[in-house]
């Protein structure tokens, strides 16, 4: 018996590894590999035609992220890039904010229903995805445009004199983003709340809590992550979004995925493109750690 | 009510309906009920008979659909749950899982608006009164049942309510658990003087730690009072039943409230608090241990004995009584006082013999 039991316990690592194995391995061509392979393009030369000169190295393109060179050779800070990623960390900010404002109330609508209706529910948040993102990104066009939908209905209703500016502005890529990305917000969310025990919101109330009290200290805290999940869910890939502000934005509205997207393409600077892309996971791998060494702490008395 | 003080809890006349039209469901029906100051107050019945709608009521946590509910003298219907000096220990202990144990016993202080020093110190004082002194640092999860119920009871006394509810409060832990804590709430009731409303199915848990028991079934008291009357003299056959073992023998009047002519033609003399009439059909109750077997003689109640079961302290006997109409075998349950020798065998004739004061008749 206690041989067997040393036997299984010896034998662990080995069948963790063999059950990982697949997942690692499709990891490591799929996503490592690719990785590594930009992270090694990002510190090449340019070619002339786009692509690089494999073997030369050089460190121009995260030079040329943050500086510019004039015809005389000297280095100015660059603020160009600098202000779509800061457009786009601030678009993404308030569209994970827009989201978890809307998401929130309706996850916790949708927890509280009947289990019969809640299924329902779940499945109509999930419509939005039976449409490809362009067709959906293509129908705010239609709503958006100045005789649009959106428009002609304010018009009608006398409530503007002439058309709204909004296809085409930062308005436009946030309505595209929050639609895009809210369910993403609302089922993590629901599920956390799915699972909250109400007779401890009731206990809440026993204790002394107010509604507002009730939901702060004890909802919030026990939702916290579903929050979180949602929050990072919606706020890392509107980072890395490019159909939305390519099509709803314009030239002057540039977010970070159509800057890297043009890198590759017309502009056939490819280890810009790989520098600006590092650049962006540099960050969000920052943002990720600070937040978990913030989160990970047990909260606090009070 | 005691001394005529002001009760704890007067509830008067509630009634609750879930649902409406077909679904409708009726969990209190038209219930009265007096709680003194100080009582330990047990509501006693089967899942379903509407106790724990009644706390849950008491609580503000469900709205009556009739009646009132008086907390020393003041309506409180109107009250949410956050506004009424009473607080609740749970079935489930429904302890906030993301704090510690004592965040969870100051909760309701910090509610109240205590600052933190009044709050650490009250925490520490609770802490020790349900003897977890150690233990404020640690998360619920980490606790065993028995602690997570200390801390719930702790955390609900933390606010010093007027009125403590106790929603089964036992039913989650083991026998022996189960017996210590009630020892335990016992001893928290007498030294918290707090009026507490203890919720439970359990006859002996109810009967062990109360002051007044109110026995229900379907919405309705059946009975409320001391634990010697519920059991002694209950007054239906639901309360007779439903606490302890009961012998139940159909039987008409012959005058009334003395004397009582069972269809094999013995005569018993019985309480009755009902005053049924002369040659009216009533139904005796009579405890199994408040009767004496012996030798058969001519008169009285007499039977057979169909099967012997030996417990130590006392020995069961069943009885088939002729021309009785019963619906199980009379017990009898006799203490063995003289070791171990069975007094009479199987298929033996006895005699029943019945202490003066211990029919009781009842309404059906």
């Amino acid at each position: 018996m206690g041989a067997f039991v040393d036997l299984m316990r010896r034998s662990r690592p080995a069948r963790v590894g063999a059950l990982i194995a697949p997942a690692m391995l499709i990891i490591g061509i799929f996503m490592v590999l690719p990785l590594g392979l930009m992270a090694y393009v990002s510190i090449l030369e340019r070619g002339i035609n786009g692509g690089v000169q494999w073997g030369v190295h050089t460190v121009e393109a995260y030079v040329a992220f943050l500086f510019e060179e004039n015809l005389l050779g000297e280095l100015s800070v660059n603020p160009d890039y600098i202000r779509i990623f800061a457009r786009s960390f601030i678009l993404s900010f308030v569209t994970m904010a827009i989201c978890l404002t809307i998401g929130f109330p309706a996850a916790f609508y949708m927890a509280l229903q009947p289990e019969k209706y809640r299924n329902l529910l779940i499945f109509l948040v999930t419509i939005p995805f039976w449409t490809n993102l362009l067709v959906r990104n293509y129908a705010w066009i239609l709503m958006l445009r100045s005789n649009g939908l959106l428009n002609e209905a304010l018009l009608g209703l006398g409530l503007i004199e002439e058309p709204i500016e909004l296809l085409y502005t930062n308005v436009a890529i946030t309505i595209g983003l929050v639609y895009s990305f809210l369910p993403f917000m609302v089922l993590p969310i629901y599920a956390s709340l799915e699972k909250l025990d109400l007779r401890l919101v009731e206990a809440a109330f026993d204790l002394g809590a107010n509604k507002r009290r009730a939901f702060l200290r004890v909802v919030v805290p026990l939702a916290m992550p579903g929050i979180a999940a949602g929050c990072i869910l919606v706020f890392i890939p509107s980072l890395g979004a490019f159909v939305t502000p390519e099509l709803l934005g314009g030239s002057k509205s540039m977010m970070i995925g159509n800057l890297i997207q043009s890198q590759f393409g017309a502009a056939r600077n490819w280890p810009l493109g790989a520098a600006l892309a590092f650049a962006l996971l540099a960050i969000v791998l920052l943002a990720m750690m600070v937040y978990l060494m913030r989160f990970r702490r047990p909260p606090s008395a009070g | 009510m005691r001394d005529g003080s002001v009760a704890a809890i007067d509830v008067r006349n509630l009634t609750k309906v879930f649902g409406s039209g077909s679904q409708e469901v009726r969990a209190l029906e038209d219930v009265s009920l007096a709680i003194a100051r100080n009582e330990f107050f047990t509501l006693l019945g089967p899942s379903g008979c509407g106790k724990t709608t009644l706390l849950r009521l008491i609580a503000g946590f469900e709205q009556p659909s009739a009646g009132q509910i008086l907390l020393e003298g003041y309506d409180i219907v109107r009250l949410p749950p956050f506004k009424r000096p009473v607080n609740t220990v749970f079935q489930s202990y429904a302890l906030f899982p993301h704090m510690t144990v004592a965040q969870n016993i100051g909760f309701g202080l910090e509610m109240q608006g205590w600052d933190k020093p009044r709050i650490a110190t009250r925490v520490g004082e609770m802490l020790e009164l349900v003897q977890m002194g150690s233990l404020g640092d640690r998360r619920p999860t980490q606790l065993s049942g028995g602690q997570q119920q200390r801390v719930a009871l702790a955390r609900a006394l933390a606010n010093q309510p007027k009125v403590l509810l106790l929603d089964e409060p036992l039913s989650a832990l083991d026998f022996k658990l189960r017996k210590e804590m009630q020892i335990e709430l016992k001893r928290l009731q007498r030294e918290t003087g707090i009026t507490f409303v203890f919720v439970t199915h359990d006859q002996e848990e109810a009967l062990t730690m109360s002051d007044r028991v109110a026995v229900m079934s379907d919405g309705e008291v059946q009975q409320a009072g001391s634990p010697e009357q519920i059991y002694e003299r209950p007054v239906n056959r639901f309360v007779a039943d439903f606490i302890g073992e009961t012998n139940f023998l159909q039987a008409e009047v012959e005058s009334e409230g003395e004397r009582y002519r069972l269809p094999g033609g013995a005569v018993l003399s019985g309480q009755d608090p009902h005053r049924h009439a002369a040659g009216e059909r009533v139904t005796l109750a009579l405890r199994p241990e408040r009767v004496e077997l012996e030798a058969a003689g001519a008169e009285g109640l007499t039977g057979a004995v169909e099967r012997i079961v030996y417990f130590g302290t006392d020995t069961l006997y069943f009885v088939a009584i002729a021309g009785a109409d019963l619906d199980a075998p009379f017990q009898a349950r006799v203490q063995n006082r003289d070791g171990s020798k069975a007094q009479f065998s199987v298929g033996e004739r006895v005699g029943i013999r019945v202490a003066p004061d211990a029919v009781q008749v009842l309404v059906d």
